[in-house]
């Protein structure tokens, strides 16, 4: 897939850009996620994966606070997550995440739904807002659908528009929760493709998914969790073939099994 | 053995279907005769379509449409069709339409409740059409103190001042939110309650003495008929789809005490009958007003008529959020939109959308209900009907002027019914 040489562009600042530390959360009295401590570097590419249930999805979800943490500390690009609704607001303007159902918004056209947040978070002219949204919409390569409904686009469009909705604001940040994981099997390259792309570009991402084969050629760690817990992180090489927890191992027997 | 391999050498071009028959034969024996219970169901329903019609078509046939009294319209009937023919007497209609339509609003008067009829036209086009120009929706927005000048008279500055009442806020809010965003809320929904209770009324009455402008004064008791309907219907209809959509959101809210009185609200006005509710308006609310105060008693039904179906609007829109999926939400957070963006770009427009035959349903209900202030003494149009057939010269007439007014109202919620299948057709995106 992506060649040493590309790979070594995508370079890794000292510069921190998300920093949890003991974190904990419960839902009601469910103790979903376990003093999780984490540090991301700016230009790093994390992959998350573990069984369902792990807390995958609540981990990055509190990253722009769509999920409340009750212990710890979170800091995104030097901002508290706190109450504070203007620090979550800021968090949120630099942060842009990728769901697994697309969340495209139905009654507006592909072109409203990438000028939405850039004319009314960002006060962009609405020209403006356009003609960037029509540069992301050829950078996800359906620049021709920009007047469609997303309900007359495939699975795969639709992610890749909801892709360039979220870099329509200009993020630092990219978090992405199992974006291919609604997808029939040959939209999935589609998807991988325009991510693969984004990482090149020296993107901060943090990816929840299974494909191994995206975890191979484009992370510089693998993150392992199990039962709300990091368990294991390694750099992609040794966490597949030299994995050290016997969960890990159980994991991975499962899913590159057979 | 056989092959199992095979390849088409020859593709085969599309065909007609088989056997396809059309016409009135066929169409017939789909549709009415397809099977003996369907056809004998044809049989009764034609059979009872022809008795109604056999009795109703020659009475409109039969119909005259002069005279002054139902006794001169049976001696017509009788001259024409001889005697014991019974046919429909309009002419109760030709002589009495302006006061169904205007109850007794002075007759030299009738220009201003139809030159408001039409002005209503055109402040509602940019409402309802997109394609009309955009600009004329800030006359929808002055047209309810228009008509309300047009309809009762009275000094021109009065309902200017209520209007200002919402430059005022503007002011407050643009004032007060750069110190502190909650308190400049708080002003800009105070700060016009203020103006309109004590500033309003002596504002205008000095702006008149210097420059006077005035129609001449009507009171409620004056409005009737159809009119009396319309302005109750349409004031209820206009002011309770926004009061709804917040009372909805208030419940849906995270903040224990707003919840709690829009739930309180909500349930209080949808458990008690409209009628209570009127009488409310009509006998109680004088009670708890201070003494002297004159509160416009159209002016009260008007308010809880839309109270009323508020509470009703409100259950309706709560479904139709209910329907949406939580991913809407999450993404309009994702994207850093806040609460009132997000609602009003994402979440209502969807919300609505959906609930639209539900909206609508509530809107005819509404109207229809209307009727109902004839138990506080109201002129509504049933009302003005009775008081017809209770005059001597009309007595005994029945059908026709009940007909009449069921015809206005149907003209009014047809129209209603058809523009929301119009409205849910063109915003139909979901192409599924
Ligand atoms: N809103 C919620 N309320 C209560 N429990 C929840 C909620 N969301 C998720 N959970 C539970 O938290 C656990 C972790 O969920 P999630 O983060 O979605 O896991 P993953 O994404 O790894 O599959 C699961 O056991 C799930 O049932
Ligand atoms: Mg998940």
């Amino acid at each position: 897939m992506v060649e040493t040489a590309k790979r070594a562009k995508m370079e890794i600042s000292d510069e921190v850009a998300i920093d949890i530390t003991q974190m904990n959360k419960w839902y009601g009295t469910f103790h979903v996620l376990r003093d999780i401590n984490m540090r991301v570097q700016r230009g790093e590419r994390i992959v998350i994966c573990g069984p369902s249930g792990s807390g995958k999805s609540t981990l990055i979800r509190c990253i722009n606070r769509l999920e409340e943490h009750q212990q710890g500390k979170i800091m995104v690009d030097g901002t508290e997550l706190t109450s504070d609704l203007k620090n979550i607001d800021k968090v949120r303007s630099e942060v842009g995440m990728v769901f697994q159902h697309f969340n495209l918004f139905p009654h507006l056209t592909i072109l409203e739904n990438l000028t939405l947040a850039p004319i009314w978070v960002r006060k962009t002219p609405k020209k403006e807002a356009e003609e960037v949204a029509m540069h992301f919409l050829g950078k996800v390569k359906i620049p021709e659908q920009a007047h469609k409904f997303p309900g007359q686009l495939s699975g795969g469009q639709q992610q890749r528009v909801a892709i360039a909705r979220s870099l329509c604001m200009k993020p630092r940040i990219m978090l992405f929760d199992e974006p291919t994981s609604a997808l029939d099997p040959e939209m999935i390259k589609e998807v991988l493709d325009t991510m693969i792309q984004l990482a090149e570009e020296g993107m901060t991402m943090i990816c929840v998914t299974h494909e191994m084969g995206f975890a191979q050629a484009v992370a510089n760690r693998v993150i392992f969790m199990d039962q709300g817990q990091i368990v294991e992180q390694n750099e992609p090489k040794e966490f597949f073939n030299n994995p050290k927890s016997e969960r890990t191992k159980l994991f991975l027997s499962q899913i590159l099994g057979h | 053995m056989t092959s199992q391999s095979y390849v088409r050498t020859e593709m085969v071009a599309a065909q007609k279907p088989p056997g396809v028959q059309t016409g009135i034969v066929l169409w017939m024996r789909e549709k009415l005769f397809s099977s003996w219970l369907n056809a004998a169901l044809t049989l009764v329903a034609v059979y009872a379509v022809y008795s109604i019609l056999a009795t109703v078509g020659p009475w409109f046939y039969r119909s005259v449409w002069t005279g002054s009294s139902l006794t001169e319209c049976r001696a017509t009937l009788a001259a024409t069709y001889g005697e014991g023919v019974s046919g429909a007497c309009f002419a109760v209609i030709r002589e009495r339409w302006q006061q169904i339509l205007f109850g007794f609003y002075p007759r030299e008067l009738y220009w201003r409740p139809t030159l408001t009829l039409v002005l209503m036209l055109v402040a509602l086009w940019p409402v309802l059409f997109s394609s009309a120009p955009r600009g004329v929706l800030w006359f929808s927005a002055a047209f309810p103190a228009v008509a309300f000048w047009l309809l009762w008279g009275g000094t021109v500055w009065l309902p200017v001042m209520i209007l200002l009442g919402f430059a005022v806020g503007y002011l407050a809010y643009r004032l007060i939110s750069p110190l502190n965003g909650l308190l400049g809320a708080i002003a800009a929904i105070l700060a016009p309650i203020f103006w309109w209770l004590f500033l309003c009324g002596p504002a205008a009455e000095l702006v008149q003495s210097v420059i006077s402008i005035e129609l001449r004064q009507l009171k409620s008791a004056d409005f009737g008929g159809f009119l009396l309907s319309t302005v109750i219907g349409i004031s209820g209809i206009v002011f309770s789809l926004p009061i709804g959509v917040l009372l909805a959101l208030g419940r849906q809210s995270d903040l224990l005490i707003v919840r709690t009185v829009c739930v309180a609200f909500i349930e209080g006005f949808r458990g008690v009958p409209l009628i209570t509710l009127l009488f409310v308006a009509s006998l109680l609310l004088n009670y708890f007003l201070p003494p002297g105060t004159e509160f416009d008693v159209i002016l009260r039904v008007i308010i809880m008529v839309t109270l009323f179906s508020a509470a009703y609007m409100a259950e309706v829109i709560r479904g139709g959020l209910a329907a949406l999926p939580r991913g809407q939400y999450e993404a309009a957070d994702a994207l850093g939109l806040d609460y009132w963006k997000a609602q009003r770009l994402i979440i209502m427009p969807q919300a609505l959308k959906i609930t639209i035959p539900g909206i609508v349903g509530q809107f005819i209900g509404l109207f229809k209900d209307t009727t109902l202030v004839s138990f506080i003494s109201l002129q509504d149009p049933l009302q003005l009907v009775s008081s017809i057939r209770a005059n001597t010269q009309w007595n005994g007439v029945y059908w026709e002027p009940f007909l009449f007014v069921g015809f206005l109202f149907f003209i009014f919620c047809f129209s209603m019914s058809r523009y929301s299948m119009y409205l849910e057709n063109k915003l139909k995106t979901d192409h599924r």
